[in-house]
């Protein structure tokens, strides 16, 4: 019998590499894949000189298949990727909210563009370097896959995973999500992969300089930049702005406003062009309403007021709090007490305990 | 073994070209241009070599210059032909190969007027199209003999009084064409010629570039006087024995080796076409080297064909790969009126002297059922990216 046999996907770090590695240890069929994203920059000299002979992390990827021994291949998915990720990621900061880009980049690319790649090459998993678990309930009604969080809590990625189903989680592996980062870069070390030392990217990959403004005025259209006023709880115009994609919700600096106290960005009410800013005390909410909200297990029944920990940003602790399903993707989360600001636009991921139930999009703060 | 159907980017090293490294590796070293034994022994293998490409075209060995490869031949002829030129235009097309683009869009930022004649849906250019774009201005006239990536043969030789006529340098990339179908550079009538080792089973790294009269280019690479001063820098002596091996036999075998293949890139052809409906020929059915089939695979993205493939041990190739490993679509299909979905739906299955009839037939049994599993795995849901 051979092998079955398992699409990496591959960004050159020591994440993605270790976890090839571990696959392929463990006997599968590994094909080691990099994709292509972000469009090339495309200054007249790197046009020339052919920059994209040069992608020194798909060179890392690629020693790693060499040293483990399996293939490895770059395919193409730039016009995917623009589409529906970078595409995305323009429009909602031009609607005045703050994208994720790496939760549509797990939805719309790794785990649906990839596996249709992985099917055409014959390949019945995708696996990454992802820090989460999946685990698998096997009982007479069928197999029930769930989403963990990872034991490393401090790496913990399951938040950008919640729009995984059952249908994804069945063909999906995370080799890493047992493992601590330390763990794996001990393990990197050992294998002898040279990037076992790499430090971890931390930009989103198509905005490496971090100035998402600028990369939102280049891809917009002039008409589509809503510029208009900084004001305050009252009213009152404290300075003008260059568009409200320029702004997000909890945001402190370059507000340019100077003020005896320090200021928040509140509210974002894209229609008037207006940035509301308010103080510390004034920004908390009590819940959120959530649209786009997929459930990891459909059967999962959330009764109203369903108990549950939620997590609004990446970095943020989960809060407890209660759901509320209002339609088949529409959800109200109100926290058991009183919350941070919510910025609309961001994923929130409900979780009991170490298990995704699933998430979705903020749409608006609840504020009372 | 894998099946290697990727000759026209590199063909395997012909057994002439292996035995004649191999019988230079333990001479103590020598360098053609030393006066010691050692070196006269590498000056008449490099002479010998020399004599037998020129051979092959119908050269005199004089006029044969070694490079380090194509490219460097393309870029010899280019630069050397325009850099002490009256003329600032460049008659050229569309469809030629990088070495010879790039190049020319130098010269164009240079001041240049470059001319790219558009070839037809089989990737002909029409002569009439090149004479209506020579003039008085022209410097060089630079068309390839035989497409890379479709193989269309063009019509050259009727150029050749045209070029004469307005004063232009006439230069032919026959990198893909020379070992294939029998070339010769009086009978075409051309300046500047260039050959590339690895396309007919001589290693990379050594190239030949054809000059008629070498008082005519200006040398690109300074240095010593070798290569009659046309081309500074020790000669790759090992490269050019191999090439001139490879050459001679080449010419040697031309005739039955072409039949031959010729046959089975048909017979890949027909069960091909038979297995896959919807599947199509780019480039004409004859004037076309026949070792050459590029394909548009309906409903699927050429490059996970070409992943699927290589996993099954079939290897061959789409547009001009580049070292990151990803593939853009081929600018030669575009410029031939293809879609950018149908380029991207296309691949390149080129063979060669060590194509095997069993190799065929394993290569059939093969790409129609990856065609089908690919075509079924991968629905075209983003607009169109793939041919239907």
């Amino acid at each position: 019998m051979s092998a079955q046999r398992v699409l990496v996907a591959m960004s050159g770090g020591v994440d993605s590499s270790v976890a090839a590695a571990l696959l392929r240890e463990q006997g599968y069929d590994v094909v080691g894949i990099a994709m292509r994203l972000a469009p090339e920059p495309s200054s007249p000299v790197s046009k020339r000189r052919g920059t994209c002979c040069s992608h020194d992390d798909f060179e890392d990827a690629r020693r790693v298949a060499e040293l483990m021994d399996f293939p490895f291949y770059v395919v193409d998915l730039r016009a995917e990727f623009a589409s529906r990720v970078v595409d995305n990621f323009v429009s909602e900061y031009l609607r005045g909210r703050t994208p994720n880009p790496c939760v549509m980049c797990n939805r719309e690319i790794k785990f649906d563009r990839l596996w249709y790649r992985a099917r055409a090459i014959g390949a019945d998993l995708v696996a990454t370097g992802h820090y989460a678990r999946i685990e698998c309930d096997r009982d007479h009604d069928g197999d029930r896959y769930r989403l963990l969080r990872a034991a490393d809590a401090s790496k913990d990625q399951s938040y950008f995973l919640f729009n995984l189903g059952q249908t994804e989680l069945a063909r999906t592996l995370f080799p890493l999500g047992a493992m601590t980062k330390a763990e794996v870069r001990a393990r990197a070390r050992a294998l002898g992969l040279a990037n076992a030392d790499k430090p971890e990217s931390q930009e989103i990959c198509f905005v490496p300089d971090g100035d998402y403004a600028s990369f939102v005025e280049r891809l917009a259209r002039p008409a589509e930049i809503r510029t208009g006023r900084v004001v305050d709880l009252n009213g009152r115009t404290l300075a003008t702005h260059g568009g409200v994609h320029r702004f997000t919700v909890g945001q402190r600096r370059g507000l340019g406003v100077a003020a005896g106290e320090p200021l928040y960005v509140r509210e974002i009410r894209t229609a008037a062009g207006e940035v509301v800013v308010a103080p510390r005390g004034r920004l908390f909410a009590r819940g959120l309403e959530a649209a786009h909200v997929r459930l990891v297990d459909p059967s999962f029944a959330a009764d109203a007021d369903a108990p549950i920990e939620v997590k609004i940003r990446y970095r943020h602790p989960s809060l407890r709090a209660t759901l509320t399903m209002r339609s088949a993707d529409r959800a109200e989360v109100r926290f058991t007490s009183e919350g941070p600001a919510v910025t609309p636009g961001q994923a929130c991921v409900f979780y009991r305990g170490d298990e995704v139930v699933g998430g979705g999009f903020i749409e608006r703060a609840i504020e009372a | 073994m894998p099946i290697y159907l990727d000759h026209n980017a590199g063909a395997p090293l012909r057994t002439e070209a292996r035995a004649a490294i191999a019988s230079l590796l333990d001479e103590p070293g020598g360098n053609p241009a030393s006066v010691h034994r050692a070196g006269q022994r590498a000056r008449r293998a490099l002479e010998r070599a020399r004599a037998e490409v020129a051979e092959l075209i119908g050269a005199a060995p004089r006029q044969i210059t070694f490079t380090s490869g194509g490219s460097e031949s393309n870029n010899l002829a280019i630069f050397g032909a325009t850099a002490n030129a009256r003329g600032r235009r460049v008659v050229s097309s569309a469809i030629e190969h990088s070495s010879i683009l790039a190049p020319l869009n130098e010269l164009d930022a240079r001041g240049f007027e470059i001319i790219r004649i558009a070839p037809d849906r089989d990737g002909r250019i029409a002569p009439a199209s090149v004479v209506a774009a020579l003039d008085e201005n022209t410097a060089l006239l630079t068309l390839a003999l035989a497409n890379a990536e479709v193989g269309t043969i063009q019509d050259l030789a009727p150029l050749r009084s045209h070029a004469v006529r307005v004063g232009a340098m006439f230069h032919i990339d026959a990198a893909q064409a020379v070992g294939r179908i029998p070339v010769d550079v009086e009978s075409l009538g051309c300046d500047l010629m260039t050959l590339s080792g690895h396309k007919l089973g001589a290693p990379a790294g050594i190239g030949v570039l054809y000059v008629r009269d070498a008082a005519r280019i200006a040398p690109t690479i300074l240095g010593g006087p070798q290569e009659n001063a046309l081309r500074a820098g020790t000669p790759n002596l090992l490269g050019a024995v191999a090439f001139g091996a490879a050459a001679h036999a080449a010419a040697a075998l031309m005739a039955e080796e072409s039949a031959r293949i010729a046959g089975l890139a048909a017979r890949l052809l027909m069960n091909l076409s038979a297995a896959i409906p919807g599947l199509s020929l780019n480039g004409p059915l004859t004037g076309r080297l026949s070792n050459t089939l590029n394909l548009t695979f309906p409903g699927v993205l050429g490059e996970s064909m070409l992943i699927a493939l290589d996993l099954e041990g079939v290897q061959l190739s789409m547009g001009s790969a580049c070292a990151a490993g990803a593939v853009e679509p081929s600018h030669v299909l575009i410029a031939m009126g293809r879609s950018v979905a149908e380029a991207r739906s296309s691949l390149r299955i080129s063979l060669g002297w060590s194509t095997s009839a069993e190799e065929i037939d394993a290569a059939i049994s093969i790409i129609a059922p990856v065609w089908r599993r690919v075509a079924e795995a991968e629905p075209a849901r983003d607009g169109a990216e793939i041919a239907r």
